[in-house]
């Protein structure tokens, strides 16, 4: 049982990474999101650009950029920065694609009824297109929380001493058998961790489209 | 090599490193590629079975493979199969460990594709006295496959930018060059910063082709 205590060592932080990336990059994609749907040409190009590089370049090569790249004597991140920040950042471009199509899907008459009404438009924005367009997007939202909770584990080749990172260390030690079964544990308890994930968001999808209909 | 040699002049003479270690990246994900899409397609087909047990072993494999990060699983092949007497190199372990990855997340985007046929298709293939296998292969497999075809260039793309986690087993792809000529010169920005574009110049096009791919699928419907 030692190796699956080291793993679990590791998993405050895999869940701090994780969450606090997804925080990041949820809020950062609302700004990011607009930018792509946005009239003026020159932004909607820059935004697309930025985007496209995000998710365009692997994720080990943006925690190295921050974690060994941008070091000065007066200025260095520290591990857990570096993976909270480069993983933030790559969920944006993510979600911003990702809020981008759900805010297509909403039909343009419901613009046009809440301009109809005179409701301003930012308010018609928050209130009636936003909310439809979560209603639309969330399980994919939740697919790519998902799929974050595993690149979390990136975070261990800059020092992270998330899950991975135990299981590894724990290895070296141990080079006989027992120096398979942290990865083995490591991946099951990936996988412990996103069944109650998955279900809850088809739960919470199905609350959706009940209060809709 | 000194700090002030200008940006351009050192990124010339990085590059020809670098693009040394992108034939290696780009041989790894041909080689996944070669290997996960067959395999992709028997795993929908098992996941589709009506047979208890090829159903089981299906998603098991299925299921596994999506629910571990890849980094584990290149971590369980490499450090793992040794242990019970199978010797892979770092190359091979990497291709075996990203395949299986790939073809898993492949399989339910074909799955998703060939159940989205509609089934009066089958119907159709079976009034015309059309043996199951033949209306499979024949009618409902193409259909299927066509729609799946965005969806398994965005996989693509992803499981490419995968191959960098090479890098952790000292295989001499795109981003362990990058490491190397970075403790070489200590410019570890500027060698990090290149390496991305040159991974940028390969994804970005290929994004921008699925979506073009994408846009002429729908459209032809």
């Amino acid at each position: 049982m030692e190796p699956l205590l080291v793993v679990l060592q590791g998993l405050p932080l895999t869940l701090i990474v994780t969450i606090g990336s997804f925080i990041l990059g949820a809020i950062l994609a609302v700004p990011l999101s607009l930018g792509l749907r946005t009239s003026i040409l020159p932004l909607r190009l820059i935004c697309r650009l930025v985007v496209d590089l995000l998710r365009g370049v692997p994720m080990i090569v943006w925690l190295f950029v921050l974690k060994f790249g941008i070091s000065s004597p007066e200025f260095r991140l520290t591990s857990l920065e570096a993976a909270l920040l480069g993983l933030g950042t790559i969920s944006a471009g993510y979600l911003a694609e990702i809020y981008r199509a759900g805010l297509q899907t909403v039909p343009r008459g419901q613009y046009e009824a809440s301009q109809a009404l005179g409701i301003s438009r930012p308010i018609a924005f928050f209130r009636i297109i936003a909310p439809q367009a979560v209603r639309i997007v969330s399980p994919t939202i939740a697919t790519y929380f998902i799929g974050l909770l595993k690149n979390s584990s990136i975070a261990s080749t800059i020092i992270v001493a998330e899950m991975v990172f135990q299981a590894q260390a724990y290895a070296r030690q141990n080079l006989s058998i027992s120096g398979v079964l942290p990865y083995v544990f490591a991946g099951l308890l990936y996988i412990a961790l996103s069944v109650p994930i998955a279900m809850a968001s088809r739960s919470l999808d199905e609350r959706l489209r009940k209060s809709v209909i | 090599m000194s700090d002030n040699t200008s940006l351009l002049a050192s990124w010339l003479q990085f590059l020809p490193t670098l693009l040394v270690g992108l034939r290696q990246s780009l041989w790894i994900i041909a080689a996944v590629i070669v290997i996960g899409l067959p395999l992709a397609f028997c795993l929908a087909l098992m996941v589709m079975s009506k047979r208890r047990l090829i159903n089981a072993v299906g998603l098991v494999i299925v299921e596994v493979g999506r629910g571990m990060p890849a980094l584990v699983i290149l971590y369980l092949v490499y450090y793992g199969l040794p242990r019970f007497g199978l010797n892979l190199t770092n190359i091979a372990s990497v291709i075996g460990a990203l395949a299986w990855n790939y073809s898993c997340y492949c399989s339910e985007i074909i799955r998703a594709g060939i159940l989205s046929v509609p089934k009066g298709q089958l119907e159709a293939g079976q009034a015309l006295g059309l043996k199951p296998r033949i209306t499979f292969l024949r009618v409902i497999a193409p259909q299927g496959l066509r729609s799946t075809i965005p969806g398994l260039m965005g996989q693509t793309i992803l499981a490419f930018q995968d191959t960098s986690l090479a890098y952790t087993i000292a295989v001499p792809e795109l981003m362990k060059q990058a490491y190397s000529l970075g403790g070489e010169s200590f410019q570890y920005l500027r060698v990090f910063v290149l390496a991305g574009l040159v991974y940028a110049a390969v994804t970005l096009p290929s994004t921008w082709i699925t979506t073009w791919v994408e846009r002429r699928i729908n459209k032809a419907y």
